[in-house]
């Protein structure tokens, strides 16, 4: 029983927590915006379709070893970006107080598209009635998204929400391959720590305590939003009445 | 065409040029990084079409630190874990299909969410205890917790919508269960086999956190020999940035020759995720 007074692990579920709710709300919502506009029709749709989602098949140590070099503070081409439009560099991943938020942009870039399509899903099966009968009462195309094809997407916001957040917690590839969890231990998730407990100090036996937590708290916040899920479709069949 | 028609074009363009850019630069930037020598890496502001190509990076990648063996490491572990989850998980959707065992198919998702760390520190035992760690064996294995679930979860989906009717004529024209899965079921299925081949391919090949405990020095794949490579070169950015784009072009290139196999097997896998 050294996990509940290990510090190092409390620090790591707290990092866990940060970088998973960052990395599930930020590409739901960038990636139902995508997902409304590729749902419209428009030239070389299916390859600029096939670019969109190059980043969350690419491999992750490959485009990390990329971003790395693009945080880079000197040389990086990040910060010369931003003295374009006239913002101070930044440290990035080289600091302890940015260093999450960078990885968050890059597990943000990488994962949008797979919220995308699952809410491209989404919006190809809502049928078009609503929106002609909107249209004729002379709704705009703002108010089209916000009362009908917001509340038609909400399961698959939440099945997205719910494979995100998954993958988030379990994210490994890219934080190791850009910081290992660094500078210090700043950007040391409950993945990472398990990694190092294991297989750096070979203590397998804290490992696999580690481990077991880990499990229990995935299976703890998809439940959650299982949970979740179910509410609000009876709100939806209740409020529907 | 009116005012308001041309300016929603015009919007519609602009928001889709908003949208893909992030990929469409990062990987332009990517290339770019790879065929500049160190002078033009350096440069402040940065250079996008160097003056000079510097096409060595790729050739000193090739020749340098093993890369074919790693190369060839890749393509054993990949094909292997890929053909055996082909081969178990093919009749093993099958089977769950038709059998409608919904409750076997809620285990292969909690293979989803099992973090792949979990999986390692017992069979990194097992394969310790056996002498298998300087082979690829242990790869080729541990791959397939990769492989078979997305192997069977996609076959499911595929089983499942192929019309039950046409193996029902096949068993009355006295066809045993093996012959209606293998001359009925899987021709129809045949798409949902190239969409599984293809994902469980790309997410192996991908694979990284197996191999960095895994492999030894012999044995590494390819996403692990390009990690090794950063504490080697960390300041030669051209062969580094060669090194990855060659690693991932193969799943680029598939990504989007076969967009909609990939894009189908997604969305399917998914979506029933929920």
């Amino acid at each position: 029983m050294r996990l509940p007074t290990d510090p190092r692990f409390i620090e790591a579920v707290g990092h866990t927590l940060v970088y998973t709710a960052l990395s599930v709300v930020l590409p739901l919502i960038f990636g139902t915006l995508a997902a409304v506009v590729f749902h419209a029709k428009f030239p070389f749709r299916g390859f600029l379709r096939a670019v969109f989602i190059m980043p969350m098949m690419a491999t992750p140590v490959a485009i990390a070893l990329v971003w790395t070099m693009m945080f880079h503070p000197q040389l990086g081409v990040l910060n010369y970006l931003l003295s374009l439009v006239g913002l101070p560099p930044q440290l990035w991943v080289f600091q302890p107080s940015t260093v999450i938020p960078s990885l968050v942009l890059v597990e943000t870039w990488q994962w949008t598209p797979l919220v995308m399509l699952i809410v491209l899903g989404g919006i190809a099966a809502i049928p078009t009635e609503p929106y002609e009968s909107a249209q004729i009462d002379g709704a705009g195309p703002w108010q089209m998204f916000r009362y009908i094809t917001l509340p038609l997407i909400t399961p698959f916001l939440f099945i997205a929400a719910m494979i995100r957040t998954i993958d988030a917690v379990k994210s490994f590839d890219v934080i190791f391959a850009i910081t290992q969890g660094g500078p210090g231990s700043a950007s040391e998730t409950i993945n990472l720590y398990l990694y190092s407990v294991a297989f750096v100090y070979y203590d397998l036996g804290y490992g696999s305590a580690i481990a077991v937590i880990f499990f229990a708290l995935i299976v703890a916040l998809a439940g959650v939003l299982l949970h979740l899920r179910s509410r609000t479709l009876w709100t939806e069949i209740g409020g529907g009445a | 065409m009116n005012i308001r028609a041309i300016l929603g074009k015009i919007g519609l363009a602009a928001a889709v040029l908003v949208i893909v850019s992030p990929a469409i630069l990062f990987f332009l930037w990517m290339a770019s990084l790879s065929i500049k020598f160190e002078v033009d890496n350096a440069a402040y502001p940065p250079v996008f079409i160097p003056d000079h190509f510097a096409w060595k990076n790729y050739a000193d990648v090739v020749a340098s630190n093993r890369f074919l063996t790693y190369f060839k490491n890749s393509l054993i572990v990949t094909g292997g874990a890929t053909a055996l989850a082909m081969l178990v998980g093919v009749p093993a959707g099958y089977g769950i299909a038709r059998m409608a065992a919904h409750k076997s198919a809620i285990v292969i998702l909690i293979a989803r969410i099992t973090p792949g760390l979990s999986y390692l520190i017992p069979l990194f035992l097992l394969f310790q205890w056996l002498g298998l760690l300087g082979t690829l064996v242990p790869q080729i294995i541990i791959h397939l917790v990769v492989t078979v679930p997305i192997v069977i979860w996609i076959m499911i989906g595929y089983f499942e919508t192929t019309p039950i009717e046409l193996e029902e004529a096949a068993v009355i024209d006295g066809a045993t269960r093996w012959q209606v899965f293998r001359h009925v079921a899987l021709p129809v299925a045949r798409p949902g086999l190239a969409v599984a081949f293809i994902l469980a391919v790309i997410f192996s090949w991908n694979n990284f956190v197996f191999g960095i405990v895994l492999a030894g020095r012999e044995t590494r794949t390819l996403p692990v020999a390009v990690y090794n490579m950063i504490s080697f070169d960390q300041l030669s950015w051209g062969p580094l940035a060669a090194a990855a784009l060659i690693v991932t072009f193969p799943v680029l290139l598939l990504t989007v020759f076969a967009q909609r196999q990939i894009v189908a097997g997604l969305t399917a896998g998914a979506v029933k995720g929920g």
